[in-house]
């Protein structure tokens, strides 16, 4: 069915009130939080395979991404000086609210298992926050996908059940490509496997959630976040095949395939953010879709005549 | 509707508790208030917007000229907590004499003669436009934050600052926000936003502390032609359903109520509407939902995501047997 594509606004201004997140502050706290939490998990798993040239830097990765995302979100604050209203209330029906409990509870054990790792103290100690964090790890990657969903903004709310299946992906092929940055060629395997693993997760569903939601994919497809979201589908894919072709014996191409992998992750952040922003700042996609579903609700009511209402 | 089996569980979806200020713990409280605006009576006067920020002390938020109609103020934000939409269609609107040929009208003459009871019979000086057209109408309409029953800004709002008050009105404790901004993409109705200068979110409180003084908002009390009607909002649902049906038993075309209905989106505004065209052509959303609707199946989504990557990751770090 073609939607419909003529209707009326208010001298073309938007419904809804765009976002007033900075993209640097809020995609870039969407990546981080999602290579932190990704690496904490394939940190936790290279360890107990006995691989801690892997899961040493990973560990210090996911503490360093945890860390520079907290400073974003506290930045990006109207009032920073208030960050710890967060803390006032716990509201299940605010992902921002989970969230904040959520990063309370996981940033302090991604930090003793950081700070065990590099000074070689209490090394059980590190070893038990480690696997802690890496059991709160894919929350901190997947509620990001809850929190931009569950919004008015079209292009974000209509993916929701995709979303978070498309974050955890990205997670994990951010933390894959960490993995590959740093650890050294033979113990890099978990890290080829999770970008692999990662690339069809985060497009299977990416391609899911576009042909799923309608009308409010266009701004995933066009615009400065079709860029993106174009540019994020060749550096993971690239990055994954170089991975999985050379990764095991050329340090080099691991390195390269890694940073791609890093690059992929953020773009796609990055992409899915500015496609929401632009959506709210277009009255076609709020006005079009309610719209459509008036029209369906009123088909439906309607006694079965066979004939659609005109438009 | 179809008919549901009674032992079937409720919907929550669109489904209002009777009782908002009941549901957020106020115990023994006033009946809920709200706005039922009657923009088929709107005069365009901008009175609720001056009166507004006079009594809520709103800044000042840029002198621009628009070009686009009579229309300055643009829409609501964080500085305008009433808006007054114009918009010149042409249409003709019911029982005034549009489609009368005026070339010939003296204008002063006809001025002169206002209030004489003497004016030429068709109303001789309704305004014909450059192009010979005749048919024209104006349709103005003051909006405000709609005070839902399911108010997604006050659902997401992590710190609390966002509250429902005795009254069943939404209002933000200024003292408590800490300008995170999830209010602002939250609303459905594109109401709450950021003050720049201060970080902080605003938008109308449904003069909160007026109420709490027994007097009615200041927006509804300097307004000239009870276009905003301040009261209970069952006498109001029942005022406004009384008034549309006057109106389009008199041919007015177009009159319909927007937000009346408990059974919407956003299980009925505590500030509704009578309209005269489609929604969106006042800028307001057809059919709003609240997005904590589906915020259990998010978080079920994200729960299963959540499970796939931890499991997948750990698969990926099984060694193969030799």
């Amino acid at each position: 069915m073609v939607p419909p594509t003529e209707f009326a606004s208010y001298y073309g201004r938007p419904v809804l009130k765009k976002p007033v997140w900075r993209a640097l502050d809020i995609a870039g706290y969407l990546f981080l939080g999602g290579l932190a939490g990704g690496s904490s998990v394939l940190a936790a798993g290279a360890a107990a395979s006995g691989r801690h040239g892997l899961a040493r830097p990973l560990r210090v990765g996911a503490f360093t991404a945890i860390s520079l995302s907290l400073a974003a979100l506290v930045h990006d604050l109207g009032r920073p000086a208030r960050f710890l209203n967060m803390l006032r209330v716990m509201k299940p029906t605010s992902p921002m609210s989970m969230g904040s409990w959520l990063l309370t509870g996981y940033a302090p054990l991604a930090g003793a298992a950081a700070a065990s790792t590099v000074t070689g103290r209490l090394p059980r100690v590190g070893a038990a926050a480690g696997a802690a964090a890496a059991l709160l790890g894919p929350a901190v990657a997947s509620y990001t996908a809850v929190l931009i969903s569950d919004t008015a903004v079209p292009t974000w709310h209509d993916g929701h059940r995709e979303m978070p299946f498309v974050f955890c992906g990205s997670a994990a092929t951010a933390a894959a490509g960490l993995g590959l940055l740093v650890s050294p060629a033979g113990q890099n395997a978990p890290a080829r496997r999770a970008a692999a693993f990662g690339a069809v997760l985060e497009l299977g569903a990416t391609e899911l959630m576009r042909r799923r939601m309608g009308l409010s994919a266009e701004p995933l497809r066009t615009g400065r976040a079709g860029q993106l979201m174009r540019a994020s589908q060749i550096l993971t894919c690239a990055g994954t095949a170089g991975a999985l072709v050379a990764g095991r014996r050329a340090r080099g191409v691991a390195a390269a395939a890694g940073a791609a992998l890093l690059a992929g992750s953020a773009a796609l952040r990055f992409g899915v953010f500015q496609a929401g922003v632009s959506s709210a700042e277009d009255a076609k996609y709020t006005v079009l879709p309610q719209r459509e579903r008036l029209a369906a609700r009123a088909e439906a009511g309607a006694p079965t005549c066979g004939t659609k209402p005109p438009r | 509707m179809q008919e549901r089996p009674v032992d079937a569980p409720t919907p929550t979806a669109g489904r209002a508790p009777l009782d908002v200020a009941a549901a957020a713990g106020h115990r023994a409280h006033p009946p809920r208030v709200g706005f039922f605006t009657d923009t088929s009576i709107c005069i365009g006067c901008k009175a609720c917007e001056v009166a507004c920020k006079e009594w809520n002390a709103v800044p000042e938020d840029g002198l621009e000229l628009t070009g686009m109609s009579y229309d300055n103020t643009q829409g609501l934000g964080a500085d305008s907590w009433r808006h007054v939409a114009f918009v010149e269609q042409k249409k003709s609107s019911g029982g005034a004499w549009a489609t009368v040929d005026h070339r010939g009208v003296d204008v002063f003459a006809e001025a002169a003669r206002l209030g004489t009871g003497a004016a030429t019979e068709g109303g001789g000086i309704a305004p014909v436009a450059p192009d010979g057209r005749t048919e024209l109408r104006w349709l103005m309409s003051s909006d405000v934050c709609k005070h839902c029953t399911r108010a997604g800004c006050l659902d997401v709002c992590p710190t609390g600052a966002l509250f429902r008050t005795e009254f069943g009105t939404v209002v933000v404790q200024q003292d408590v926000c800490n300008g995170c901004g999830y209010c602002v993409p939250a609303c459905p109705y594109g109401v709450i936003d950021q003050r720049k200068s201060d970080g902080r979110v605003w938008k109308c409180t449904l003069c909160y502390d007026r109420l709490g003084a027994g007097l009615e908002p200041a927006c509804a009390k300097a307004c000239p032609t009870d276009s905003i009607q301040f009261g209970p909002l069952d006498e109001l649902r029942e005022r406004a359903a009384e008034r549309v049906r006057r109106l389009q038993d008199a041919g007015v075309p177009g009159a319909r109520l927007y937000g009346h209905d408990p059974a919407d989106g956003v299980g009925g505004d505590g500030a509704f509407f009578l309209l005269l065209d489609e929604p969106e052509v006042y800028g307001l959303p057809p059919d709003p939902v609240v997005t904590t609707r589906d915020l259990p199946a998010m978080w079920r989504h994200a729960a299963v995501a959540a499970v796939t990557l931890a499991a997948g990751m750990a698969a990926c770090c099984v060694r193969r047997k030799r």
